[in-house]
């Protein structure tokens, strides 16, 4: 048997099924390499000790139904966990430990997993390097000081790193795909609608979703099928039948039409891109996919559209965070001066962008302008899509334009990071299901990615092709574990 | 289309997020750059279009009235900066 750390959730769950390992050893040797791993910094706050209880709980009186049984699972600190802190990766929520429980995690725990601890992120998911969070910047386990992608950095760096067998994100506008495709995982966006958002700190409503982190598309299917349900307590999520996506699974995409966008192929796109896009393409047709070229007309135009309504959302989300009911405060004379100064103490410079956008969008006199304008194009980003899914099952494009930077090179830029989700950020606007792949390397050796788009609720399809995809790529993430300590 | 100090200072206000000279000169330059790139949307005319309210295009649904009574006080309340029994405490409001 392989060392336990660097199994995935399926031999995991398998071996626990097959009395072959104990919830207690899974959870030792995850808690004795993250105590080696503190240069990642992946944690914010650990679960350490509860979680061995747990785990020894799980032993005495083992369920072997359930579908995670007695699996530890580290999770992006954006999700509420009753009784353990939950930070967003911000000061604001530095003291917060919520009384009540995210109803993707409740999930997990429904179905026998463990929390392992809160992983590192964004501060409120805004970001794309993991670089924003309070907590610190965290190391992408594939080089030092390469960033490891965000917003989930804390997570695609925890499985990449065989921190946590698998995990979950939340994406906004690519928060879980450019971090798995900077680390060599794989990371799913479901649909909107197909996760409840109860319970996550929440940034653009219109946009969030929590998905899966993973090792391989295996896992990702059977994750997905535990965190994806219809929630009474979110008001958009959608009740319809969800697929047994991990028993569902299969490698046989013959005849399914694969549409290649032409407008996602831009400018100073390194040619290594362009490389690995090409061998997705022809790896699709190899499996019997039809290649079909389309047209998705407004691709240019959804950057920009993301940066005027995700702020937006933002900024009214954000509002609740006044220092009067929970979270950090800073005293003041007056209400006013209080509410001035816990904001401005508590948010760091990139939530404040934000903010600040946002409030500016939505103020007086400018709504029509930019807000109005911003949802207009989405339409059309939208009609785009529809159009295109009336000729294909599905679309193949790159991840992310480039493949992971160094810590700091971008910070000084927000528009140069802002470029990073070019790709990823369509979806979101278009609330269309997105995975990313592993699917080469550049120059340096750092994972690319390869993106699958499906239409809403067709989870099963752009995992399917993943399969087939990850199959014949036979991707490998040789990491060297050059940061472990004793 | 550009940014002022003085319309910076103003957002901040709305936002009530406090910010001193320098970061209001730093913040107007990152605004001006982020609008100039949203300033792109404008090649779009968009007269005709209708504006999308929801991505997912459904309505929202109803549910039963009923009252779910639960003591939830000293939830509410665990998470407040200021301790008090039953009150969330802030500076004095009314003079």
């Amino acid at each position: 048997m392989s060392d336990i750390t660097s199994q995935s959730l399926f031999e995991l769950t398998s071996n626990v099924k097959e009395k072959k390992l104990s919830s207690g050893e899974i959870t030792k040797a995850f808690i004795d390499r993250a105590e080696k791993s503190k240069k990642l910094n992946v944690y914010v706050t650990d679960n350490f000790e509860k979680a061995i209880d747990q785990s020894k709980k799980f032993d005495s009186n083992p369920n072997f139904d359930l579908k995670l049984p007695g699996i530890p699972i580290a999770v992006k600190d954006l999700f509420c966990t009753n009784g353990v802190r939950t930070t967003a990766g911000s000061k604001i929520l530095d003291n917060f430990v919520p009384t009540y429980e995210s109803t993707v995690t409740q999930n997990l725990w429904s179905q026998g997993a463990i929390l392992l601890g809160k992983l590192n992120c964004d501060e409120f998911a805004m970001g794309s390097s993991n670089e924003t969070s309070f907590f610190g910047n965290v190391q992408n386990p594939v080089g030092e000081n390469l960033v490891p992608g965000g917003s989930s950095g804390g997570s695609s760096a925890a499985v990449a790193a065989n921190l946590t067998p698998v995990t979950i994100g939340t994406d906004t506008g690519g928060s879980i795909r450019q971090p798995a495709s900077f680390t060599g995982t794989v990371g799913l966006k479901p649909t909107y609608g197909s996760c409840s958002r109860y319970g996550i700190v929440a940034f653009a409503s219109s946009l969030d979703q929590a998905g899966p982190m993973t090792k391989n598309v295996r896992d990702c299917s059977m994750l997905l099928e535990v965190i994806s349900s219809f929630d009474q307590k979110d008001s958009t999520s959608i009740d319809y039948k969800r697929n047994c996506y991990s028993k569902e699974l299969s490698k046989d995409i013959k005849g399914k039409k694969i549409g290649i966008p032409k407008e996602y192929r831009v400018d100073n796109m390194p040619d290594e891109i362009e490389q690995l896009w090409k061998n997705g393409i022809s790896h699709a047709k190899d499996c019997g996919a039809e290649i079909i070229d389309i047209s998705l007309p407004h691709t240019n135009y959804a950057l920009p559209t993301y940066y005027i309504v995700a702020p937006a959302e933002a900024s009214s989300n954000l509002a609740r965070y006044d220092g009067v009911k929970y979270g950090f405060r800073s005293p003041g004379q007056n209400l006013i001066e209080m509410y001035e100064k816990t904001r401005s103490e508590g948010f760091g410079d990139e939530v404040k962008r934000r903010i600040m956008i946002g409030t500016y969008v939505l103020s007086s006199g400018y709504y029509d302008a930019y807000y109005l304008k911003a949802q207009k194009v989405r339409k059309l980003i939208k009609k785009d899509f529809d159009d295109a899914f009336s000729k294909v099952d599905a679309i193949l494009t790159p991840s992310t334009p480039s493949s992971a930077f160094k810590i700091g090179e971008k910070t000084n830029d927000p528009v140069s990071m802002y470029l990073n989700d070019i790709f990823t950020v369509p979806i979101n606007l278009a609330g269309l299901p997105g995975i990313s792949i592993p699917a080469g390397k550049d120059k340096n050796n750092y994972p690319l990615g390869l993106q699958v788009i499906g239409k809403p609720f067709d989870e099963q399809n752009i995992l399917n092709i993943s399969y087939a995809l990850e199959d014949k790529i036979n991707f490998k993430n040789d990491i060297s574990d050059w940061w472990l300590s004793e | 289309m550009s940014i002022d100090l003085k319309t910076v200072k103003h957002i901040s206000k709305l936002a009530r997020i406090s910010i001193d000279d320098e970061k209001a000169n730093k913040l107007k330059g990152d605004l001006n750059n982020i609008f100039e790139f949203i300033e792109k949307l404008n090649e779009l005319n968009t007269d005709n279009v209708q504006a999308l309210t929801s991505i997912a295009e459904t309505t929202l649904r109803f549910r039963k009235d009923e009252i779910k009574s639960e003591n939830i006080r000293e939830k509410i309340l665990k998470n407040s900066p200021e301790e008090n029994k039953d009150f969330f405490v802030v500076p004095k409001v009314v003079e």
